[in-house]
Order: C-alpha cells, then sequence, then structure tokens
C-alpha cells in the first residue's frame, strides 16, 4: 500500500504542475485539475475503507506486484531455467492485480515500456496490454514514451496493432493530451500500414482539433480513399475534417446508422466499465457526438433531424471576407470554435469571440448557447433563430398540412424541445407566439395539447387587448366547446401564463426604474394583467354555469386566484383584482371543505394585500397613481361579510342578496340563517358529526347544536388539527374571537 | 353565456400609448412581429392590387434577356433572409456547392473542394430583376453537366436551374438588419432531388430556410382576374380553369377552357376602378363564370376546389408551380408571388 500511495502522490504532484503549467496555455485546465482532485479523493477513499482484514491481503499483493513490476523492468535472467516458470508467476500476479483494482500510471508506464520494447515475445506481450488497465488514470508521459518505441522498430506489426486499440480504448483515462496531439504527424504518417490504417483512423479522430486538418492531409486522405475505397473509418476521419473546414472538403454520409470503427474496445470491455465506474465522472469526449446525430428517419429536403446540428459557421463568416485564400483559414484563429465550447466559465471567457453555429436553430439543443442568447444584444442572432423556428413550428405542425400527421410525435418532441429551452431561458420566444396566432384558430384542442397549452403560457408579457382577437378569443371558443378537463388545463395554463408576465414585470420594473418613464409603462402593464385576470374570471364563471359548479373545476379555478390574491406582496406590483361573485358564491357554498378551506386562505390573503395597499397609501401620502378604487375595498369587504356571516355568526347574506322566503319554505330550510356556521356548513358538517362521536362516544344522540361555548372552541382547535389551514389563517385574521356564539 | 366585457380596471391609469410605442419598439425583431400581429388580425390579403402594368423593368434593361425564364414550369418556394450572403462571392459558392452536390451525389465518398467534377454549378445575377430600386438582385444558380467532349459544346446541358428574386418586397425589407438579403422567392427548374441538395447547402450556409409555396384557390382567383385584366398584342392561349371534386375512387377534374378575348369582355363588364383590381370584381368574376357554368351543366363549380389557372399571361397550379408566358408582365407576375412568399414567411 505504501508504495501504492508513494507512486500516487509523486504522480499527482507531477500532474498538479502539469495542469498548472497548462493553465497559461488551455483554458479549459480548471476542468483538469478539478478530476485530479477527484481521482485523488477517490483513491483516498479507498485506501480508507476497506476492512481491516483485507488490508493484509492486499499489502501482500502490492509487495508481489512490486516484484513482478521489477522483475519485467529488468527484464528475465538469461541464465535462469525457471524462467518460464517465473514469468508465468509474475503475469499471473499482474494480471491479478490489474483485473481486481487496475494499475498505477507508474506501473503502466513500466509495463508500457517492458511491452514495446520487444524483450518478450508477441505472445507475452499481448498478455501484458490486455492487463494494462489503469486504476484512476494513464499519464500522458506514458503515451509519449511508448510511441518513441514504436520508432525504433523493435516490436512486432501485431504488438502495434495491439497498442493502437489499447491507446484507443484508454483514451479518456490519458491525464492530458496536448503533448500526445503534438505527434498528430506521426501517427497520421502511420496510416499508410493497412494493419494500423483503422486504429489509427479511429485515434486520429479522437485527436483531431481544428488546427490539424490541412490541406495536404485532405489531400492524403482522398488519395487514400481513392486507392481503398469507402473504408468506414476513413469516412468518419473525413466527415470530421468536413466538419472542421467544410471549405477544403465536402462528404456526406449515408443516413443510415453504422459502426465506423471497429470495436476496438472490446478486449477491455469489462475493465473500462469498472475504472468508469472509479472514475466517476470523465472529461467529456468531445467529438463523439457529431456521429450521434446521424438519425435514420427520412426527411424531405434530407436534414437529419428537425434541429440542425451544430456546426461553427465557417462557410458564411470566412468566404464573406473577400480575397480570402485557403491559408487565410488557417491563420486567422481569434475565434472560438463552438465544437470546443464545454462549460460555462469558457463562454464567459470567450463570449467576445465566439464562432456562432451557421444555423442557429442548433442552439436549441446546447445549453451553452442558450446562455449566450439569452444576453446577446445582437439582433441578427435573434433575426435568424426567428425565422427559422417560425417556419419549421409551421412546416411541422400536423395540423397545419393534410396529411402530415405521421410525423406526430416528432412535432411533440420538439415542441418540448422548445419549451425546454423555454423554460430555460424562462422566456418565451417571438416565433412561438407567431406560430400560436396563425396555428391555434386551426387547432382541435387535441393534438400535442399539453405543449401547446404551455407554449401558451410562454407567450411574452404584451398588450392584452391587442392579443385577445388574436389568440384568447380563438381559445375561448375551444374552452367552451370543450370537456371539463380541457377547460382545466386552460386554467392551469392561463395561471402559468399570469405568473410568467408578473415574474417579467417585476423583474423589468427594477431594471427600467433608471432610465425609463416608469409610471406611464408600468400604468399600461397593469392594466394589461389585469385584464388577463378579467378574461380568467369571465371564463370561470361560464365555465361554473357549464359544468354544474363542478368541485374539479373549481379546484383550477382557485388555483389561479391563489396566484391573483398575492400579487401586490409577492411581486410586488400595485395590482390587486378580486374574483367575481359567479367564483366566490359557488366556492363559499361548496360541498367540499378543501375548497371551503381554499377559499378561505385567499380571502385571508386578499386581506394582507389590500392591507398593505392601505398601509402604503397613508405613508406615502402624495396621492399615488396606483391608488386602488374604493369599490375594490367596498366589494372585498361585502364578500367577508358573507365569509363569516356563513361561517361564524350565522348571519349569512344581510345586504345584497334577497332570498324569496317561500323559496325556502319550499326547499325546506326556512331556517337557512342557523343552517350556515362553522357548524351547519354543508363543507363542515361531517366534522362536526366526527368532532362529537370523538370527543362523546358515550352519547346516544348527536346534538350539533350543543358545539357552542367551550365546545366551540374544542371544535375550532379540532378542525385545525383536521389541515384546514385555510380556515385557520382566515378565522385568525379576520374574526375577533370575543363573540363566541 | 355572458357578453365578454371587462369592468372597470383596478388601477385608475389606463393604458397610454406610451405602451404601444413600448411594444412596437425599433427592434427588427418587434418590427417583425408587429407585422405578423397585423398579417394574423386582418384580412391576409389587401381588397385590391393593381393590375400588372407592361413590363416594369428598369428602362435600360432588355426584357428579351430574361426569355429563357419563360415557358418553363417552376416550383415555388418562400425563402427567409440569407444570412451574410454576399454577390461578391459567387466564385467561392460555386466551388463550394459543386464540391457539396458531388458529395451528396455519391454518399459517404468524400470530395475535395475545388476538384473537377462532372457538373459545373454557376451562379449569376439577374440585373434589372426588380421592382423598386430597393428590392436586392436577383441571382441565378445553374447546374450544368460537363460534356465529354470538351471541343463539342463548351456548356454542356443544364441540369437544373433555380433563382432568387425579390419583386417590391418592402413590407419584408423593413424588418431585418443589413446583414441578412432579401429574397423572399426561389423558383426551381429540375430534378427535385437537386433542388433538395442545393436547398439544404442554402439552408447550411445562409442560415435560411426553403418552404413549398402553396397557392390556395383564394389566391388563384386573384391570379385569373388580374391576368385576364392585363392588355394583350395577341393571345398565346386560350384561358382554362381547372376544379377538382373530392370524390372515390378517383378525383374529379373539371375543365373549363374560355376563348380569352371573351374572358377579357367579362372582366371588362366587371370591371370598375380603372388600373386596380378589387375583391368585389375577383368574386363578382368568378361568380359570373359559376353561374354560367351552372346554367349549362347544373354543377355548382362553387362547391368544388380550384386547382389551376392558365391564361396568356401565365399559368399557375395549386401545388406551387408556375409557368410564365408572357414577358410583358413577368415582373407583375413575380410582384404578386413575391407578395406570397412573404406573407408565407411572416
Amino acid at each position: 500500500m505504501s508504495l501504492q500511495r508513494k507512486v500516487k502522490n509523486s504522480q499527482a504532484r507531477k500532474r498538479t504542475s502539469q495542469g498548472s503549467n497548462s493553465y497559461q496555455t488551455r483554458l479549459s485546465a480548471w476542468k483538469v485539475t478539478e478530476d485530479l482532485s477527484d481521482s485523488k479523493s477517490i483513491s483516498k477513499h479507498g485506501q480508507n475503507n476497506p476492512v481491516e482484514d483485507y488490508e493484509h491481503a492486499d499489502d501482500q499483493a502490492e509487495g508481489a506486484l512490486q516484484i513482478a513490476l521489477t522483475y519485467f523492468e529488468k527484464g528475465p535472467i538469461k541464465t535462469s531455467q525457471s524462467k518460464d516458470k517465473t514469468l508465468e508467476k509474475h503475469l499471473k500476479t499482474v494480471e491479478n492485480v490489474a483485473w481486481k483494482n487496475g494499475l498505477a500510471p507508474e506501473g503502466i508506464d513500466i509495463l508500457l515500456n517492458v511491452a514495446l520494447s520487444g524483450k518478450f515475445g508477441s505472445a507475452v506481450n499481448t498478455r501484458i496490454f490486455k492487463c494494462m488497465i489503469p486504476a484512476t488514470l494513464i499519464s500522458e508521459d506514458s503515451v509519449i514514451t511508448a510511441v518513441s518505441w514504436l520508432c525504433v522498430g523493435k516490436c512486432s506489426g501485431s504488438t502495434k496493432v495491439l497498442f493502437y486499440r489499447w491507446l484507443v480504448a484508454m483514451f479518456d483515462f490519458i491525464d492530458h493530451k496536448e503533448q500526445i496531439n503534438l505527434l498528430y504527424g506521426f501517427f497520421f504518417a502511420s496510416l499508410q500500414d493497412d494493419a494500423l490504417c483503422p486504429y489509427v483512423c479511429h485515434l486520429l479522430y479522437l485527436l483531431t482539433k481544428k488546427e490539424n486538418v490541412k490541406p495536404f492531409r485532405v489531400r492524403k486522405l482522398l488519395d487514400l480513399q481513392a486507392k481503398m475505397g469507402m473504408q468506414p473509418h476513413l469516412q468518419a476521419l473525413l466527415s470530421l475534417y468536413k466538419f472542421f473546414v467544410p471549405t477544403l472538403i465536402s462528404v456526406s454520409l449515408p443516413m443510415r446508422k453504422k459502426i465506423y470503427f471497429k470495436n476496438s474496445e472490446n478486449l477491455w470491455k469489462t475493465a473500462l466499465l469498472a475504472v468508469r465506474q472509479r472514475n466517476q465522472r470523465l472529461p467529456p469526449e468531445p467529438l463523439k457526438l457529431m456521429l450521434a446525430n446521424v438519425h435514420p428517419i427520412k426527411r424531405k429536403w434530407n436534414s437529419h433531424s428537425v434541429i440542425p446540428v451544430l456546426n461553427s459557421g465557417n462557410y458564411s463568416k470566412e468566404s464573406g471576407k473577400k480575397g480570402m485564400s485557403l491559408s487565410d483559414y488557417f491563420s486567422s484563429n481569434g475565434s472560438f470554435p463552438l465544437e470546443q465550447l464545454k462549460s460555462f466559465p469558457q463562454l464567459l471567457q470567450n463570449i467576445h469571440c465566439l464562432e456562432l453555429p451557421s444555423q442557429m436553430g442548433a442552439v436549441l439543443n446546447n445549453s451553452l448557447l442558450l446562455h449566450y442568447i439569452n444576453c446577446v444584444r445582437d439582433e441578427s442572432v435573434l433575426l435568424r433563430l426567428y425565422h427559422w423556428l417560425s417556419q419549421t413550428l409551421q412546416e411541422e405542425c400536423i395540423w397545419y398540412k393534410v396529411n402530415n400527421y405521421e410525423h406526430g410525435k416528432e412535432f411533440t418532441n420538439f415542441l418540448d424541445t422548445i419549451l425546454k429551452a423555454e423554460c430555460f431561458l424562462q422566456e418565451g420566444f417571438y416565433s412561438c407566439e407567431a406560430f400560436l396566432y396563425k396555428s391555434l384558430p386551426l387547432w382541435d384542442g387535441l393534438c400535442c395539447r399539453s405543449q401547446f397549452l404551455q407554449l401558451v403560457s410562454w407567450i411574452p408579457f404584451s398588450s392584452f387587448s391587442e392579443v385577445k382577437p388574436l389568440l384568447f378569443d380563438h381559445l375561448s371558443r375551444l374552452f367552451f366547446t370543450s370537456t371539463i378537463y380541457f377547460k382545466c388545463s386552460v386554467l392551469q395554463c392561463l395561471k402559468e401564463l399570469l405568473q410568467n408576465w408578473l415574474l417579467w414585470l417585476s423583474m423589468d420594473i427594477h431594471v427600467k426604474s433608471v432610465n425609463s418613464p416608469l409610471e406611464t409603462t408600468l400604468g399600461g402593464s397593469m392594466n394589461s394583467v389585469s385584464k388577463l385576470i378579467h378574461y380568467v374570471g369571465w371564463l370561470s364563471t361560464t365555465a361554473m354555469r357549464l359544468e354544474n359548479n363542478s368541485t374539479f373545476l373549481l379546484h383550477f379555478i382557485l388555483d389561479f386566484y391563489e396566484k391573483v390574491c398575492d400579487i401586490y406582496i409577492n411581486y410586488n406590483l400595485p395590482l390587486v383584482v378580486l374574483f367575481p361573485p359567479g367564483v366566490f358564491y359557488p366556492a363559499l357554498l361548496s360541498l367540499d371543505s378543501s375548497i371551503l378551506n381554499q377559499l378561505c386562505y385567499i380571502m385571508d390573503r386578499y386581506r394582507k394585500n389590500l392591507t398593505a395597499a392601505k398601509k402604503n397609501e397613508l405613508v406615502q401620502k402624495t396621492k399615488s397613481e396606483f391608488s386602488f378604487s374604493s369599490k375594490t375595498y367596498q366589494e372585498f369587504n361585502h364578500y367577508l361579510t358573507a365569509t363569516v356571516g356563513c361561517l361564524w355568526t350565522s348571519k349569512p347574506f344581510q345586504k345584497g342578496l334577497y332570498i324569496d322566503p317561500k323559496v325556502l319554505e319550499k326547499a325546506s330550510v326556512a331556517e337557512y340563517k342557523n343552517s350556515l356556521n362553522l357548524v351547519h356548513h354543508p363543507a363542515l358538517l361531517g366534522y362536526a358529526v366526527f368532532f362529537l362521536l370523538q370527543e362523546w362516544p358515550k352519547e346516544r344522540k348527536v346534538n350539533m347544536s350543543s358545539i357552542r361555548g367551550k365546545k366551540w372552541n374544542w371544535y375550532l382547535d379540532y378542525l385545525f388539527s383536521e389541515g384546514l389551514q385555510g380556515l385557520k389563517l382566515f378565522i385568525r385574521s379576520s374574526i375577533h374571537r370575543s363573540s363566541v356564539p | 353565456m355572458d357578453s365578454y366585457d371587462v369592468p372597470e380596471s383596478t388601477p385608475r391609469q389606463c393604458a397610454s400609448s406610451r405602451l404601444k410605442d413600448y411594444f412596437i419598439g425599433a427592434t427588427p425583431l418587434q418590427k417583425r412581429l408587429e407585422s405578423v400581429r397585423k398579417q394574423t388580425s386582418f384580412i391576409p390579403t389587401p381588397p385590391r392590387r393593381k393590375i400588372p402594368q407592361c413590363s416594369q423593368l428598369q428602362e435600360d434593361v432588355d426584357p428579351q434577356k430574361f426569355a429563357f425564364l419563360l415557358h418553363k414550369q417552376w416550383t415555388l418556394y418562400s425563402l427567409t433572409p440569407l444570412y451574410k450572403f454576399s454577390y461578391t462571392n459567387f466564385k467561392e459558392y460555386s466551388k463550394l456547392l459543386n464540391a457539396f452536390i458531388a458529395a451528396e451525389k455519391q454518399k459517404g465518398l468524400a470530395v475535395e473542394v475545388g476538384d473537377d467534377f462532372n457538373i459545373k454549378v454557376i451562379f449569376s445575377t439577374l440585373l434589372g430583376m426588380k421592382g423598386t430600386q430597393r428590392d436586392p438582385e436577383a441571382f441565378l444558380v445553374q447546374i450544368l453537366s460537363k460534356s465529354q467532349l470538351p471541343s463539342e459544346h463548351r456548356e454542356g446541358k443544364v441540369l437544373w436551374t433555380g433563382w432568387f428574386c425579390c419583386i417590391f418586397g418592402d413590407s419584408l425589407l423593413e424588418t431585418v438588419s443589413e446583414d441578412f438579403t432579401c429574397l423572399p422567392l426561389f423558383l426551381a427548374n429540375g430534378a427535385e432531388t437537386n433542388t433538395a441538395i442545393i436547398g439544404t447547402w442554402f439552408q447550411k450556409t445562409f442560415d435560411c430556410y426553403f418552404r413549398p409555396l402553396a397557392i390556395n384557390a383564394f389566391n388563384l382567383s386573384w391570379m385569373a382576374a388580374m391576368w385576364t385584366a392585363c392588355k394583350m398584342d395577341h393571345y398565346m392561349a386560350t384561358t382554362e380553369f381547372l376544379w377538382s371534386v373530392p370524390c372515390s375512387p378517383q378525383t374529379l377534374d373539371i375543365s373549363y377552357a374560355i376563348h380569352p378575348e371573351d374572358a377579357k369582355a367579362l372582366w371588362d363588364s366587371v370591371h370598375k376602378t380603372p388600373g386596380e383590381v378589387t375583391q368585389e370584381e375577383v368574386d363578382l368574376f368568378m361568380d359570373c363564370l359559376y353561374s354560367h357554368f351552372h346554367r349549362h351543366f347544373k354543377i355548382h363549380l362553387s362547391a368544388t376546389r380550384l386547382v389551376r389557372v392558365s391564361t396568356s399571361v401565365a399559368s399557375a397550379h395549386t401545388d406551387g408551380k408556375i409557368k410564365i408566358l408572357c414577358h410583358k408582365y413577368l415582373i407583375g407576375v413575380l410582384a404578386y408571388l413575391t407578395e406570397l412568399a412573404v406573407f408565407q414567411i411572416e
């Protein structure tokens, strides 16, 4: 164990120093050091964890491994007769440790040298390669040394093949790749060797950066292609070249997904899995993405998928300059290629010189670029996205054109991607709004319902009266003619729309207040929001009647008003809009206790908001232009009286509501006044009965009217303990407990 | 059902005109949205249009120069503005497009840009093909096959032609910034596979979007009226309408041919405002044709779908195919098509 620790420490030190060196040249170095600390902590963890019993055995194995490695390093003693036996024993030792725990970087370094120096026969070399499994990482230096052995020419062709396969398989575990990349030319020259070619191609595929793509290499590859025909490994490398420098080369891969590289990893498959698990997190692989983007679906205009592949805008930008020669493509390197953009800090450091994708639509699949879109001031970027998105939406929309239903699943996925982006940005796209204008009148209310309604909820804040004829009039038509479930989904989506608008406005006020005539804009904005709320109030009132005061529907309506009642306090916006009577009375007289509870909660919040507004008004003295009309207060007081009357004082509807006594007689509730309080309210009657049965189980007759005085207070506590928190808040704030009936 | 009326809003402040300014803001994107709102809320087409005038080309342009565009069937597409497109880079573009086509044709085989292929791509401008000075210059892309014997025919056979134009595209031009080139109308003649390859290249290179431009029956009747209204020295073809009756197992087509002079006479009888065509006139013109047909065959054509209109000026199919016959009215026809294309990309 001590040896391993020593090796690891020295290795770690070396790596850290490398990390800090390269920090100046590579911006992604922070990532590497981070990985290092990870791997260190993992290995330490591994050392501390094992149960005591195993430690001894481990130490033994460690010692044996050390001896074995020294044996390989020194080389076999030629005169020894038991050479084969010793060799076998040491090989076994190494294999056992390697397959179990992997080898430390230093161990791999030794074994690489042994395998490639030709000390042993190729059978032994093969076995060595097969067990060269890293515990965590492989040092770049070992690879460099190994490559230098290839030049000496001491190893056989099959060993070389094995080396390249090993290198490809272990590529992810090499701690740095800068030095290896400097050997690009050497690897490239190895393409000549027919046996090595597929594996070298694979290695180059992993290694290639934009600056490695040069005209003479392109030509060389094309010569190879001419010689060997259409080889998948060449195709892959060539298409990567095209990906980096499309002005040099053109290639189009077949739509069908196929395997471009013979699986080099086969030999180490299970071992790699174990290492990955040990390392847990790996530096992201840069370029495997590209081929993974090939989808099997055949589409018109042969694009592989709806959303374009992320690709730097090479053509247009560079050929936009006059008189560019091929060499110019390489010398001008001021911009940061998208392919290398992997992390947020990178984005921050290069935001001024980012190469934008050639097709802006590609940003939808890339959250880093969405960040960029979010803060960019360049209108042309947004216009490109706008045009692409609005056209694609219309082209893909399945109810836009007849016979387009076969792509339904695809369209749903596309909408989901857009919604994910909107959610990420917390902002709607203008193109989606334009799309809604055009497609809502044709929508059947069924297709992609959830996605479509979510799009509605992301409509950017705008003047309600302007948007109403384009959108909400069509929506209400669908609303009234559809099922209760549709109605509920629409209410839900309008609630989210309101929330998005409020958030946007409350943010905007703080941004804008510095330099713009705030009041005028804010007044208009508040007007727009209040119109939206009134619109929903109108929808709700009518829907309640159409659906026979359905409790289910009422829940969704009250959810909406839970947002509405808190605008003043939660969003700091000067607006209080009450619910219409068509919502309030059905909720107050509902048979469902949770509705009543929700209503009480909302009433309480309204009270708090209005009180806060009044207080502010008094403080400010000067008559603000957002003072609420006395009508709002009157209306609220009216609702409050009714609620208290129905729940507490048993004197409901004293004012403003007249019911013909004959009607009441017919309904045999002539004594209706006493029928409405906390005990007799239809939503709470059940609680009252349970309360009596629980507290006085011996009583033979349940006497409701007995709940008074002290019992009334106990009953209240019982109600609160049953989870009627809204009721509790309401009673605490709105009823002075001096008068217990 | 309750009538929808908004009660007095709670804040006393009413919507100010500032708000509107704020929303109609000056950025191109907001202008775009504003124009979409207008488009959607009002009748999509203005109720009156000019009758195409005798050649509206610039005076110094010989209309015969564009003769090769006539008498060919073009498939119509709408095209969003091209980003970073430059008229000075045609050579570069043809090299790149050439390689792209070659690579697409032999899937999987890489080709070098600038290599010699058996096809040739030519980009060229169509100088003078514009409605106003502000319209960007139209341009043409041709794919030629290279003949095996270079001495015999210098220029090989034309395999595919496509051209991009913008005639009176003011409404679109206003809403984009200078990085973009607006050529909303694209017309292609040749194999559709070629159109797809070339379109894909344009989409990838200039971040634009092609959409097939279909012409609905409403716009076809407008075309019928406007083109009948055109003064002709001599008529080259009969005026013909094609209606489609959706019935199984096969759709039934009704063709209705009229002598062009009779059609013109009918038009003159319904036409009132000189130089202009109005929606009422278009409706009246079509109604006359319907009632005439009904009198003879007892079939209500208004219940079927108009799918094709052919006149001596041009013929158009609902699939988005057009053939222009008369060079005098080339610009006039293209102006209307540009309008439809702009409408589609809004």
